[in-house]
């Protein structure tokens, strides 16, 4: 199996209250340091709640967003920052809002145009025949073409997203919760598209999403995050039925289930460190049921606990 | 464009304003044709001719000129030198918005800098410092307006083009493999043009009265020519004596610019879309009602009852039905659930029970509501204010934008119940804080004095209902409370409900998309579909036996955690659009099972064992009922 | 609080200095000797060779401008040569009168503003806000000079109700009531256009504000509707309304030249007028750059007051 994507210690410092000159005030970390490999052809999952990071790491993962430290591979090639044709050309995204994703001003003609001109050179002929071919493909009538964005459905503008990524005619896609702009009845439609795409041309996903159900349905191995850093990494039928980090587990039994009843999820509170001024330790200490000494004062990194799993706690739980 | 210019022409006071702009236009392009006498001939012996004296229909100035010449001379000056300086101003302050706007960083602080310094003068100082350097003359008022307006279009223009920047299709632009100058020429720009010409069309005007002004002070255009400003200038010494002088041109500019103006709104309405759509009028206190047929009788049944709603949006000539015939009734305690995908008509009809749907553009037209035997629809004011937040309360969606952000959420809950009950100001405070220990705070002594802004979105959703508990409610409307929030919040804000409900003993219409809540939450459930209720029943018997296809459809289609890696059934199709409803049944265009007969006549409920469902093949028979 | 107003004070620095170094470059355009184009009718070789000594004219253009800065700062902004007095002196007398009738006309545009645009929202499409949308287009588009002008002839003239201009009396004035007659006609004429912006601004901030979902929460507790509009909207508004309430002084500031040559009004933009005409250079440069610095202290308050509404603004 080769790897897709390749990332090591990739993180994100945001300066904040930066003066006209001279360095910031103080910083806030994204993203702390992220190891992850993607082979080819997988889908990976992302799950946390807002704000805990998802979407930097994704910006970063295709160049819209210079890491702070770490490296991006991309099959093997190191992310050139610099250019943003090359990695277009390897790695694209599809974005939450599917509506402010196309230019308004714009027919879909035209916005599809873009990749096929810009990072594969095409000629008019040729663009119209793959415009076509990939029209065809995300289930939209060609007559759409000449319309514009306002004049689409929510599930309609996702699917001309998907099919500008498409054009790309990158392996990899960065999926930053595609569907959950979306009406349920909707969502599924373009899940099972994404699933078809996938297997028609061999992609990889990178799928973020803050729904740890639709996470579940379509990912072959799942990440965790909480505050910035990965928390658990697993198969996913494996990480929410057997979760290791308490993090996990209170997601997990959190989320509202048919025919489980409604019992609050043992947790204090439900408060975020604060991100400017981040206490040692665990993240999570705070919050977590398990917590001890050794939790506030050090930061557990990730471990591999069982075949394929990784958590980083210091109380994991049983699997 | 073509809309563009049928929305114009529509505004009448645009019209006007761009029909006597024409005319003006065309008469100073002419000026050099028409039979004018020469407008800087001096005759002392003519001067201070009264209007209409013969040979000079405006009379003559204090040298003797024929006024009516100069001023047409002077029009086609000013015009000429205020849309120059419009212009100038335009494409120089723009230009430097978009690039400090797209750029952000250190090239906009510095840019902005700038910008800001410039602004720190009050325009005219600006105005009379270039002038004072550059010496008077009418191109150096021009030069000093134009300067004095680019601060002006670069600020506005950043700001435009800061939100753009930051759109997602910038972004897409950018992995579509644009470089920096292909994105500001064909992304943001087509999208702030629109804007600049706003601007433009808003600021023009006041570039003619500056520049007139200029020229006024003697500063702009010098003897002998004249601009309608130097016109006015050097009739001021004569004001009292030979008055006419002075309103001729002062009449011209205010003509002028008040045209401008009145074309300027026009193009500015035209242009915002959400004046286009009406978005920005401004919602009544209470729903318009009116009501098509007699409403039906009272005096219903348990705290709420709802009958054959109707809630329409009408929106220049369509109307969205977006409440349809909606009957619900909600006994004391009970916790009913509402459920549909968004657009369904969910919202509304939990706003239109106390009247708050917007309106404009918002009308209910027909049904009732009854609470206490009154039926609501149609109630007075006086009626409705005092019941809401007292009888019935209400939790909305997103609590950051249901807060206000500038009043302490202590003497927000405090205004909740001053509003229906004469208690003391320390009573008031302390009842805040013990409705904070009640939603589980912590600190509430201290939170009480807090903003919503420094609160969580968990916490400020607690706010929000201790708000709603305040006086005692008999019905809680709770409007999708936990949508906006992560799943652990929910779970800790889903629990509270369920307890609270139960030891207040208060009723719950509680609306949602999702059926794990449903599922956890509620006694009975209504499912809405296009503006209707396709089914209603107990929870129990809805989730293990729905009755309606697309019930059973939607339940299909949502994951459910611990069902591990999957392919989901999908409904094909789109919601309907409420303004274009199908005949018969709104979800036959989507359903494996419809028939022609489904498409024929109204879909009507059947009732039975305590459910109802609207469908011609419902997916289970329901239990048959005596007609009562 | 005060050390927000303290932080304010401090960043108005370099605004300050930023509106000497742009009121320098501007001057330093005067095409010619700037000794003579300084002096003028009144370059005499002794007064060439004075004022040489004194700006430091001879120097590269950086040290002119410390050393204008330097005296500046030690309250020197030169001498008028027109008047044969100092610039400040000058200045400050004027300044005076210039506070008076921009201060009254914004007070008066602030109040009558406000209340006009919230009406205006409050009864949007009603009569009254038809009303209020004309009367505002009109005071919008009409040249304040040529208002001050058809009221002096209305008022002044026609009806003797008011002094034609000036601002006291010349026999017997001097008293405040004096004063406040004078003030009347020019503070009117002033205020009318701000007025107008004002007022169309707050109607429409108003009318963001209304379709807000805290005055949906605000209605669905029962707040009575008055209640709702003057306080809890306008409250929301005002954050909108005052940032413009510092640029509009700005305006009035600036429409007072207008005013006080149709008035014959003893101010700050009669005095520029007539100094620009003179070119009498260091008097313009020197109320330029006393008035700009005022103007940007006014707006410092601007932002305090903004800062004590919204508590969203760290402070
Ligand atoms: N202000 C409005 N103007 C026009 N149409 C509206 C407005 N608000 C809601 N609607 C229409 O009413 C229908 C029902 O909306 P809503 O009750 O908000 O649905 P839900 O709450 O189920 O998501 C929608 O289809 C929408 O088109
Ligand atoms: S490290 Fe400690 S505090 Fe952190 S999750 Fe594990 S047990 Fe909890
Ligand atoms: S009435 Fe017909 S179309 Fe409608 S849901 Fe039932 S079977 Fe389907
Ligand atoms: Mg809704």
């Amino acid at each position: 199996m080769s790897l897709a994507l390749q990332l090591d210690d990739l993180s994100k410092t945001f300066p904040v209250g930066k003066p006209l000159f001279g360095p910031a005030k103080a910083h806030v970390r994204a993203v702390r340091p992220v190891t992850l490999q993607v082979e080819t052809g997988e889908t990976l999952g992302i799950v946390g709640e807002s704000g805990c990071g998802k979407s930097t790491l994704a910006r970063m993962l295709v160049g819209l967003l210079p890491p702070s430290t770490g490296e991006i591979k991309i099959e093997g090639h190191r992310l050139n920052n610099a250019n943003p044709a090359e990695f277009g050309r390897s790695i694209q995204y599809v974005f939450q809002d599917p509506i402010s994703s196309l230019n308004p001003r714009k027919s879909i003609r035209s916005i599809l145009e873009v990749p096929l001109k810009r990072l594969h050179g095409m000629n008019a002929e040729a663009r119209r025949a793959r415009i076509s071919e990939i029209f065809a493909s995300v289930n939209l009538r060609e007559e759409f073409l000449e319309r514009y964005p306002h004049e689409f459905s929510g599930g309609q503008a996702q699917r001309i997203g998907i099919a500008r990524a498409l054009a790309a005619n990158a392996r990899i896609m960065v999926l930053d919760e595609p569907v959950s702009a979306l009406d349920v009845s909707v969502q599924a439609q373009v899940l099972n598209l994404l699933a078809r795409l996938k297997g028609e041309f061999g992609l990889t996903y990178l799928f973020i999403s803050h729904d740890l159900a639709v996470v579940e349905a379509v990912s072959d191995r799942v990440a965790v995050m909480y505050f910035g850093a990965v928390v658990e990494v697993g198969k996913a039928e494996k990480i929410f039925a057997a979760p290791r980090h308490p993090y996990t587990n209170l997601l997990a039994g959190s989320a509202p289930v048919v025919g489980r009843p409604l019992t609050p999820p043992e947790a204090k509170g439900t408060e975020l460190p604060d991100p400017l001024n981040p206490p040692p330790g665990c993240p999570f200490a705070p919050r977590c049921p398990k917590a001890t000494e050794i939790c506030r004062d050090v930061d557990p990194p990730l471990e591999q606990m069982g075949e394929d799993q990784f958590a980083a706690c210091h109380h994991p739980l049983d699997a | 464009m073509t809309q563009f210019i049928k929305l114009l022409a529509r505004n009448q006071l645009a019209l006007a304003g761009g029909i006597i702009l024409s005319i003006v236009v065309l008469v100073s392009i002419l000026v050099p044709i028409l039979p004018l006498q020469p407008p800087d001939v001096t005759n002392t012996a003519d001067r201070f001719m009264a209007p209409f004296s013969e040979g000079h229909w405006l009379g003559t100035d204090h040298l003797g000129r024929d006024l009516l010449s100069r001023l047409l001379w002077g029009t086609r000056l000013s015009l000429a030198v205020g849309a120059a300086a419009a212009i100038v101003a335009a494409v120089i302050g723009s230009a430097i918005g978009i690039v400090a706007g797209y750029f952000g960083g250190t090239t906009d602080n510095v840019i902005m800098r700038g910008v800001d310094m410039l602004m720190a003068f009050p325009y005219i100082l600006l105005a009379l410092a270039i002038v004072a350097a550059l010496g008077p003359g009418l191109m150096n008022a021009l030069i000093a307006v134009a300067a004095v307006n680019i601060p002006f279009f670069a600020r506005n223009i950043r700001g435009i083009t800061v939100g753009i920047a930051h759109k997602e299709f910038v972004d897409a632009a950018k992995l579509a493999g644009k470089g920096h100058l292909t994105i500001l020429t064909t992304e943001i720009l087509p999208n702030v043009v629109p804007v600049i010409v706003i601007a433009m069309s808003t600021t023009i005007g006041w570039m003619i009265l500056e520049t007139a002004g200029l020229s006024f002070l003697g500063l702009g255009s010098q003897p002998p020519q004249a601009d309608l400003g130097s016109m006015l200038g050097e009739a001021r010494s004569a004001l009292i004596t030979n008055p006419h002088t002075s309103v001729v041109p002062g009449l011209m500019i205010f003509i002028i610019v008040m045209s401008i103006n009145l074309l300027g709104d026009g193009v500015r309405d035209a242009l915002d879309p959400r004046l286009r759509s009406g978005a920005l009028s401004r919602p009544k206190p209470t729903t318009t009602v009116a009501r098509q047929s007699s409403p039906p009788h009272g005096p219903g049944e348990g705290v709420l009852d709802i009958r054959e709603l109707e809630t329409q949006f009408h929106v220049g000539k369509r109307v969205f039905k977006a409440v349809n015939q909606v009957s619900l009734n909600i006994e004391p305690g009970e916790c009913l659930g509402v459920i549909g995908e968004s657009g369904s008509g969910k919202s509304v009809t939990a706003l239109s029970v106390m009247g708050l749907v917007a309106s404009p553009p918002g009308v209910i037209t027909g049904g009732a509501v009854f609470h206490g035997g009154q039926d609501l629809v149609g109630a007075r004011y006086s009626t409705l204010r005092r019941l809401r937040g007292d009888k019935v309360a209400y939790i909305f969606q997103d609590p950051l934008s249901t807060l206000h952000p500038l009043i302490r959420v202590g003497e927000q809950l405090a205004e909740a119940i001053r509003v229906h009950h004469p208690v003391g100001k320390a009573e008031l405070r302390q009842r805040a804080i013990d409705l904070l220990n009640d939603v589980r705070i912590p600190n509430a002594e201290s939170r009480v004095d807090s903003y919503p802004h420094e609160m969580s979105g968990g916490m400020r959703q607690r706010v929000a209902i201790a708000m709603a508990l305040a006086n005692e409610p008999e019905v809680i409307i709770a409007d999708e409370p936990t949508t906006a929030l992560d799943v652990t919040v929910q779970a800790q804000v889903l629990s509270l409900l369920d307890d609270l409900r139960r030891e207040h003993n208060v009723a719950i219409m509680f609306i949602t998309h999702d059926f794990g809540v449903v599922a956890q939450l509620c006694d009975r459930v209504a499912v809405m579909y296009g503006g209707q209720i396709v089914e209603q029943g107990t929870t129990d018997d809805i989730l293990a036996n729905p009755a309606h296809p697309y019930t059973r459809k939607l339940m299909e289609c949502v994951p459910e955690l611990g069902a591990g890696r999957r392919e989901l059934a999908a409904i094909p199709g789109l919601p309907p659009a409420v303004d274009d409803l199908p005949p018969g049944c709104a979800f036959a265009p989507r359903c494996h099972k419809a028939q022609a007969e489904c498409t024929k006549a109204p879909i009507e409920m059947t009732r039975g064992g305590g459910r109802a469902v609207r469908c011609l093949y419902p997916e289970t028979k329901l239990v048959e009922e005596e007609p009562a | 609080m005060g050390g927000y107003i303290v932080k304010r004070l401090l960043s108005a620095i370099p605004v300050l200095l930023g509106i000497t170094v742009i009121v320098f470059l501007i001057m330093a355009l005067i095409p010619g000797d700037p000794a003579t184009a300084i002096l003028g009718s009144y370059a005499t070789p002794e007064n060439v060779e004075k004022i040489n000594r004194d700006l430091g004219l001879d120097k590269p253009l950086v040290a002119r401008y410390f050393i204008w800065l330097g005296n500046m700062l030690t309250g020197d902004f030169g001498r008028s040569f027109s008047l044969n007095r100092p610039v400040i002196d000058e200045v400050l007398e004027r300044f005076g009168a210039t506070l008076v009738l921009a201060g009254t006309a914004f007070i008066i545009c602030t109040i009558f503003g406000i209340i006009a645009g919230v009406i205006s929202a409050a009864r949007q499409y009603g009569l009254a806000d038809k009303a209020i949308t004309f009367a505002v287009l009109i005071g919008i588009s009409i040249p304040s000079f040529f208002l001050g002008m058809m009221m002096i002839l209305a008022f002044a003239v026609e009806r003797r109700w008011f002094p034609v201009s000036g601002m006291y009396a010349i026999y017997g004035g001097g008293d405040l009531a004096d004063l406040a007659w004078h003030l009347v006609m020019p503070a009117i004429a002033l205020a009318v256009v701000a007025t107008g912006v004002i007022a169309r601004l707050s109607r429409s901030a108003m009318l963001e504000v209304l379709r807000q979902d805290y005055i949906r929460t605000a209605r669905a507790k029962g707040v009575h509707e008055r209640r709702v509009i003057w306080t809890h909207a306008l409250k929301a508004a005002m954050v909108s309304i005052i940032p413009v309430l510092g640029i509009q002084a700005g305006f009035v500031l600036s429409g007072a030249v207008y005013i006080e040559i149709v008035f014959q009004w003893p101010g700050v933009g009669r005095m520029l007028v007539n100094a620009i005409l003179q070119r009498d250079i260091l008097l313009v440069q020197g109320g330029v750059v006393f008035v700009a610095a005022c103007y940007v202290l006014f707006n410092i308050a601007v932002d305090v007051a903004q800062s004590l509404l919204d508590p969203r603004i760290k402070t």
